[in-house]
């Protein structure tokens, strides 16, 4: 019992996702006391159908703060991707063509993001504030002012179809999550966004080209919340230009409540899901026991304070256990 | 071991109108430890920065074994066998050892560059022989560099220098914030890598450290070589009044 208590405590030192799951299955816990509702089919039905699209977005925003820069832009390109398919398909564009079409359009934004912050030397924070605005004003543009109609007989269940509670979205996001997780730990590449997160100068004068590395992950955060946006609108049928409004912060705070350090070189896939889910529940909970909306962010700007506190305190801890031992040598 | 030897010729690098590097010439033979010593702004670092590829000199060249070598990024200075060892810059705290020491040359089970699925065990085994080279004992190499003193963490960058065959090494202020125990420790693992044949030279403030470990000592002051001398015709008095 001790020894499973001390693998946790470590477990919990060592992989800053781990505090994030704990909370997580506190919260569950908790919020099933607090309604009795919560646990059931039918809620779970209603919580895990956004969680693919806002997933997606904490995915690709991980990745990026691994490596050491912030994109403020996703929730703008979550709907300018999108609107450029819907617009195309309109048109008379095959789908499968009219989305690559948005998602190059994403690609775009987020190589603009990579250009004016590696070439240009601006902060990403400043750059990518830029393309909030430029993002969101192109979607409303290029639509004309009105949100252009969403085309009917789609065949669209291979994205949003229904399987029992859950929607095929999901299995996109386990998809997409597995193979991200899977790059990040086990290939070249990933050690290179770690390493360039977490040192970027070591990582240069090992020979890694950082500025490809950044660009690359600026693009992928861009192409997966555009791909994000998409999911969204092909399960609402619809496209609308205040879509994903607000979505970068809540991006971040799920990244960060996940166990992604806001410096760089520090975070997981894992991490990114489990943040999500948690913003989700809180948002769920407060619904059903029918406490103020206004309360939401509230809880989630002290969720973000405890999970760094938490975080905090697990690398003092361990930083402390290893002077221990140093000095037992 | 090829032989190693290197020549600078007529280096010159000007950052906008400081002209950082005048005209240098130097040749370093094989198994050499070079204490390059010089007050800040003297052109140490500017010259290091040229041979391990983080800067391009503005003229003049360098030769590797008698042949032109144009060294124009970090990955050419190593394809050279030429490695840099910045004082507290060069590990990434967060990352295994076996990582650290193969960051960026990573151990493929397949696909090119890039695009490479890791060979983990071959990474742990090969990293944890290397430091066991070095004489540094560690039970994992999964066991991330935060975890290590400073001393072991420059065994671990000396060990992945050795570990690529380099044949040139450049530590740049190795025993900076460290202990007299681990500063013993790195300086005999420099002292290894003399007996293997591979070439140092050797940045240090320190300049105890420097006349213990070098062979000769190559002064730098306001960008040019101001004296290059045999270890046993100079001391560490003489040094200090060369640099000032």
């Amino acid at each position: 019992m001790t020894r499973l208590l001390q693998g946790m405590a470590r477990l919990l030192q060592e992989r800053t996702e781990a505090s994030a799951l704990l909370m997580l299955v506190i919260m569950l816990v908790a919020f099933s006391f607090m309604s009795p509702a919560f646990l059931t089919y039918n809620n779970f039905q209603i919580v895990l159908q956004p969680i693919p699209e806002i997933a997606l977005i904490v995915i690709g925003v991980t990745i990026l703060m691994i490596s050491g820069e912030f994109d403020l832009s996703v929730g703008s390109v979550f709907v300018l991707a999108p609107m450029i398919m819907v617009i195309c398909m309109d048109a008379g564009i095959p789908l499968p063509v009219a989305m690559l079409i948005g998602l190059i359009g994403a690609a775009m934004a987020g190589s603009v993001n990579a250009f004016i912050t590696l070439r240009l030397g601006l902060p990403s924070f400043i750059a990518t504030l830029g393309m909030l605005f430029m993002a969101r004003s192109l979607a409303i543009v290029i639509s004309g002012g009105f949100p252009p109609a969403f085309p009917r007989d789609l065949d669209l269940w291979w994205i949003v179809g229904k399987v029992d509670l859950l929607r095929v979205s999901i299995f996109w996001l386990l998809g997409i999550g597995i193979l991200l997780g899977f790059w990040l730990r086990r290939f070249d590449f990933g050690s290179w966004i770690f390493a360039t997160g977490g040192n970027q100068e070591a990582a240069r004068d090992m020979g890694i080209n950082t500025a490809m590395v950044k660009t690359t992950c600026f693009v992928l955060c861009s192409v997966l919340a555009g791909f994000a946006g998409m999911i969204q609108t092909f399960r609402i049928k619809a496209i609308v230009p205040t879509m994903g409004t607000g979505f970068e912060l809540t991006a971040i705070a799920a990244a960060v409540i996940g166990g992604t350090a806001l410096t760089g070189g520090i975070g997981s896939v894992t991490g990114a899901v489990i943040g999500a889910l948690l913003i989700a529940f809180i948002e769920n909970i407060i619904i059903l026991t029918r406490i103020d909306a206004n309360w939401f962010r509230f809880a989630v700007g002290a969720m973000i304070v405890v999970a760094v506190t938490v975080n905090k305190l697990m690398r003092d801890a361990a930083a402390q256990r290893r002077m221990r031992a140093m000095s037992d040598d | 071991m090829t032989e190693f030897h290197l020549s600078v010729r007529s280096l010159d690098k000007w950052y906008g109108s400081i002209h950082a590097l005048k005209g240098l010439d130097l040749d370093i033979p094989i198994g050499q430890i070079v204490g390059l010593i010089g007050d800040n702004g003297a052109g140490k670092s500017t010259f290091i920065k040229i041979l391990s590829g983080v800067h391009r000199q503005s003229a003049g060249e360098i030769f590797l074994h008698g042949q032109k070598a144009v060294i124009s990024s970090p990955r050419d200075a190593m394809n050279f066998g030429i490695e840099t060892i910045y004082q507290q810059t060069a590990m990434l705290p967060e990352m295994s050892i076996a990582r650290n020491v193969f960051i960026g040359r990573e151990r493929r089970r397949w696909g090119p560059r890039g695009l490479g699925f890791l060979d983990q065990r071959a990474m742990a085994s090969e990293a944890l022989a290397a430091i066991e080279d070095v004489g540094l004992h560690l039970a994992s190499a999964d066991t991330r560099v935060k975890n290590l003193s400073g001393g072991q963490r420059q065994g671990v960058a000396i060990a992945r220098a050795m570990h690529f065959r380099s044949r040139m090494l450049i530590l740049d202020e190795p025993t900076n914030h460290l202990s007299v125990k681990e500063t013993n420790r790195v300086l005999d693992y420099v002292r290894q890598l003399r007996e293997q044949g591979i070439t140092v030279i050797f940045i240090s403030h320190n300049l105890y450290h420097v006349h213990d470990i070098s062979d000769r000592i190559v002064v730098f002051t306001r960008g040019e070589k101001a004296a290059d001398l045999e270890i046993g015709d100079t001391s560490v008095e003489h040094m200090v009044d060369l640099i000032t």
